[in-house]
């Protein structure tokens, strides 16, 4: 057993962790920047950090992952990082071009309290910003929140940095997509423009950590929101913000500086959220559901019909992000399964909360923690079984020592393509959902029928 | 299709190399361009063999964006990560516990279904801001207590991260008061991932807490005539279990391995083997030394990467112990194990021969993947480390004209005198004297530059900037690096081998390992793809250029 050590019976812990389902701040930041179009993302502190959040990204999406850091020694951390910003800033814009500079803090420098914006003025001051490119910061400690948090707090970094209102309204909608795949990101545009309407997305991680094999490295890939885009974010009509924890922040912080006003509502992930997402598009847009968008609403909901048999009742055991669980255990229910055991990492009561909610009627008992863990997850697994386990790719040891079908799903993914390039939103997201979902199982239910009801036709 | 003419395809010369380095500097700001040119060499050796020096293990430049990662990743990572039946509990924000888990591709093979494996499992104290404020010592107190009543393990780690040592946590203190209360082995590192200048410090931190707290504890003398460890393996892709499969065949016992597929108690019992062998220089030679001080234990440098260093490695430890049988059986299991190889070679050799390579990676595979290309008749254009010193790349001999640097003074280098007990000199001092004029170099590393031909770069702790411009200017056949560096290779054009992961591949070590690697690097210098990338529509330019005489 790969996870030999794992009891049924849980006991409370105050101290120890054990497997995470949830990392740190900043590299939910470094993620966000990479949305903004000729970025370099920037970490202020040891180089470890920056090493480790690169890594973690090139794995789960196979491209390219530009970022520096300040690079911190012992002196630095007891003299402050204000001298080692200052040079990176210099060095960054002689050696690597890039329209912005995304500086986020790590715990380290959050610690010793440095003050991103001071310094910030101070590299302008000094004329180490070139004319026409700029320094954005956000505050990103690692003890505080998940890697969610981080990326809320980068793209308030982004509104705060750039947005405007030059006071004429226009119609175009901004929408922020929350933590999800540039798959995802791109699939929100098309169907906004689906239904007609001119939007700006940020951040925009499609067509940069999805980007095309063109025999060409390109530091600065095609794709991103770009400045002036959101720089008119501040003129928008409305913004809506998918994914509370992840993008609430930033769209309050529109409406604070550009009386923007907002929409935030869940991630578009399964029927309903997409039903809420599309219903949103159409009354804060003033436009009607074409066709083509109904159509793929028929689609999602022929296969539900279909495919409901093999749905119904299944017991399913998950961990991820708050934002992407509870519209995913929305949609589990709508399929009649039963998500039993839900685990996030990033703290929160207002998420358990919300899981009760969405579970309440369900003819079984719920398990549901904020700042929970895997080694927590897999107890309750043990004691009570599961028939489907999703999650991301730390899942697997859970999955194969209880033998069980596993869905990817969330971030990381170290070990499986797919999610850059397919979404899990909208409709056509949600077929996906379904195709996955039904292909663990049903693998499953072949490997293990006995040879006289093993089925040509299922 | 044609590859283009590069400027590699003529002969290099030192003033073209030197051209290109002028060129790489001339994009730095002074200040950066100054330190860089230390670090960026043309290799030469003098009528004695003298190399160049160079500049290495030194800060890097905030803003440059580099491979390198912190002490944290060197010590936690690389040298505790291994070991199977510790519980290593990262003190700290989340982060940190969670990219080390389980992303170095150590494999362990515990003994029964039913022995400790901890390295599955992540244990970090996941620190709050409330910790911050008001220390951490209690939480990490308590994440032992509930470690030990949920596993009762026989031992248990703590390493610091950054913020650890801002707020003044002892973490020494709690596990000396844990030991004491729990009675099983609680040791820390102070590996915040500030200190040092890369991963460096982080090893040299690792040494000194495993050496300080368990080597020595057990010592039981255990079977075999000639037991040696073998330092700084590591079993990415199962490169240990590899080695262990050729000692094993030529009837060598490994007491223990720094650290791959290990376990704590063979580093407890490690003392009482009568050779070290190293493979990583880098990471793991302050332990050799210290053994040798503490125990009388000499060292060799050794190679595993490459079936002829295989052999050759292994002729060395034969020669070590001074024992016909042993020689002849050495002899042997290489006659035996040489046949597959070569008629793995003769397959690939056709297809990889005159290609070029480049390394980039890590403390000591920058130099030994040569051997690996050397076989497969590839050329090494360009190579340097990640986190390497001046030994590394010049030789040990320099050892005495290394300055320390403030960076490096904050590493504690332990003061180790003889045990007044265990203290035996394996060899007498006449011994060691004879089989050195035999060739057998004790306590020594050339390095990679006298390796390297003339007229190759070496280049340490390589930027970004610095790995697109080589790729540009030389277009090489294949480029090794990290994973960081991978894509950002591979969407240039050109394939990237990981030599820190190896991609999913191994295991590379020994005989096997050298097959594993020739048939890997054919796959990847051959593969279709690569001829792919430009669309029938792009390569006749004719019908566009009628578009536009027409517009």
């Amino acid at each position: 057993m790969l996870l030999r050590h794992t009891s049924a019976e849980p006991v409370e812990r105050t101290g120890l962790m054990i497997n995470p389902a949830k990392t740190c701040q900043p590299i939910g930041a470094m993620y966000a920047a990479l949305g903004l179009h000729g970025c370099l993302p920037h970490s202020h502190g040891s180089q470890g950090c920056c090493a480790y959040h690169r890594s973690a990204l090139t794995r789960h999406y196979r491209e390219p992952v530009m970022a520096a850091t300040s690079s911190f020694t012992e002196g630095a951390s007891v003299f402050g990082g204000q001298a080692n910003l200052l040079q990176a800033i210099d060095n960054i814009f002689t050696v690597y071009d890039p329209e912005v500079i995304a500086v986020h803090t790590t715990c380290l420098s959050e610690t010793i309290g440095d003050d991103l914006n001071q310094i910030a003025i101070k590299a302008k001051d000094e004329g180490k910003v070139p004319e026409g490119k700029y320094v954005i910061h956000a505050s990103t400690p690692s003890y505080v929140g998940s890697h969610v948090t981080g990326f809320a707090n980068m793209v308030q970094g982004m509104v705060s940095a750039f947005s405007a209102s030059t006071g004429k309204r226009n119609e175009t909608l901004n929408i922020i997509p929350g933590y999800v795949e540039p798959s995802d990101m791109e699939e929100i545009k098309r169907m906004a423009s689906l239904m007609g309407l001119k939007t700006i997305v940020f951040p925009d991680t499609s067509n940069v950590l999805n980007a095309p094999q063109t025999g060409k490295f390109r530091m600065y890939p095609k794709g991103g929101v770009t400045v002036a885009e959101m720089k008119a974010t501040g003129d928008s009509k409305a913004t809506i913000a998918l994914g509370p924890l992840a993008s609430d922040l930033a769209a309050r912080k529109l409406d604070t500086l550009c009386k923007v006003p907002c929409h935030t509502q869940e991630l578009p992930i399964g029927l309903q959220a997409t039903d809420r997402f599309v219903d949103t598009l159409r009354k804060v847009g003033g436009v009607s559901v074409p066709e083509s968008i109904a159509v793929e609403r028929g689609k999602l909901l022929d296969v539900m019909t279909d495919m409901q048999a093999w749905f119904y009742q299944k017991r399913v055991a998950l961990f991820g992000d708050p934002d992407s669980l509870v519209s995913l255990v929305e949609f589990l229910v709508a399929l009649d399964m039963h998500p039993v055991h839900v685990v996030t990492g990033t703290p929160g009561k207002a998420f358990e909360q919300k899981i009760r909610e969405l579970t309440a009627h369900l003819p079984v008992p719920v398990n549901v923690k904020a700042h929970g863990d895997l080694f927590l997850l897999h107890q309750w697994m043990k004691k009570e079984p599961v028939d489907l386990l999703m999650g991301n790719t730390y899942g697997k040891y859970m999955a194969r020592d209880e033998d069980l079908p596993f869905v990817r799903f969330g971030f990381p993914i170290f070990d499986r393509v797919g999610h850059s390039y397919f979404p899990t939103v909208g409709y056509m997201g949600g077929i996906r959902l379904m195709e996955k979902i039904l292909d663990a199982l049903l693998d499953r239910k072949d490997r293990d029928s006995p040879e006289e009801s093993f089925e040509l036709v299922i | 299709m044609k590859k283009e003419t590069t400027m590699s395809d003529e002969k290099n010369t030192a003033a073209k190399l030197e051209k290109i380095k002028a060129e790489i500097l001339a994009k730095y700001p002074t200040k950066v361009a100054r330190k860089r040119a230390k670090q960026i060499l043309v290799n030469r050796k003098d009528s004695t063999g003298k190399v160049p020096e160079v500049g290495a293990n030194m800060r890097t430049v905030p803003g440059i964006i580099t491979q390198r990662g912190c002490s944290y990743a060197g010590c936690k990572g690389v040298v505790l990560g291994p070991t199977r039946d510790i519980v290593n509990i990262t003190h700290g924000p989340v982060g940190c516990a969670y990219y080390s888990w389980l992303t170095r591709r150590n494999q362990t093979r515990p003994e029964s279904e039913t022995d400790e494996n901890f390295m599955t499992y992540c244990f970090t104290t996941d620190m709050q801001e409330e910790h911050i404020v008001f220390g951490g010592e209690k939480k990490l107190k308590q994440a032992i207590q509930e470690a030990y009543d949920l596993f009762h393990p026989k031992a248990i780690s703590v390493f610091a991260t950054c913020p650890v040592g801002l707020i003044g946590d002892d973490i020494h203190a709690v596990t000396r008061e844990m030991k004491e209360k729990l009675g099983i082995n609680v040791f820390a590192f102070s590996c915040e991932g500030y200190k040092g200048v890369s991963q460096s410090a982080g090893h040299h931190i690792a040494n000194n807490g495993i050496f300080t707290h368990v080597v020595g504890l057990d010592d039981t003398i255990g079977k075999g005539k000639f037991r040696i460890n073998l330092l700084g393996e590591y079993n990415i892709g199962g490169d240990s279990f590899e080695i262990e499969r050729i000692l094993d065949a030529c009837g060598i016992t490994l007491v223990s391995t720094y650290s791959g597929n290990s376990s704590i108690d063979h580093f407890a019992n490690s003392h009482t083997a009568d050779l070290n062998a190293i493979m990583c220089h880098r990471s793991i030679n302050y332990m050799a030394e210290m053994m040798e001080t503490k125990f009388g234990i000499p060292w060799i440098k050794v190679n595993f990467i490459g079936a002829e260093s295989t052999a050759k490695s292994l002729r060395k430890i034969a020669q070590y112990f001074e024992d016909e049988e042993l020689k002849a059986r050495v002899e042997e299991v290489i006659a035996a194990e040489m046949p597959a190889v070569k008629v793995s070679l003769e397959k690939v050799k056709p297809r990889c021969e005159g290609k070029r390579a480049m390394l980039f990676v890590g403390g000591s595979r920058a130099h030994h993947y040569q051997d690996l290309f050397a076989e497969l008749g590839m050329e090494t254009l360009a190579a340097g480390y990640e986190f390497g010193h001046r030994d590394d790349y010049e030789g040990r001999k320099v050892l005495p004209s290394i300055k320390v640097d403030a960076d490096s003074r904050n590493i504690e280098e332990l003061h180790i005198t003889p045990d007044a007990k265990r203290y035996v000199p394996r060899k007498d001092e006449e011994s060691l004297k004879k089989l050195e004029n035999e060739g057998l170099a004790f306590r020594e590393y050339e390095g990679l530059m006298p390796d390297m031909k003339e007229n190759t770069l070496v280049i340490d702790d390589i930027s970004h900037f610095e790995t697109e411009k080589l790729i540009e200017m030389f277009k090489p056949d294949i480029f090794c690096a990290g994973i960081k560096e991978k894509y950002a290779i591979q969407k240039s054009g050109i394939p990237m081998k990981q030599l820190h992961s190896y991609d999913s591949g191994g295991p590379y070590a020994g005989f096997k390992g050298a097959i594993n690697f020739y048939e890997e690097i054919e796959r990847m210098v051959n593969a279709k793809v690569w001829s792919y990338i430009t669309p029938p529509w792009a390569a006749e330019p004719e019908l566009s250029a009628n578009y536009a005489w027409v517009a």
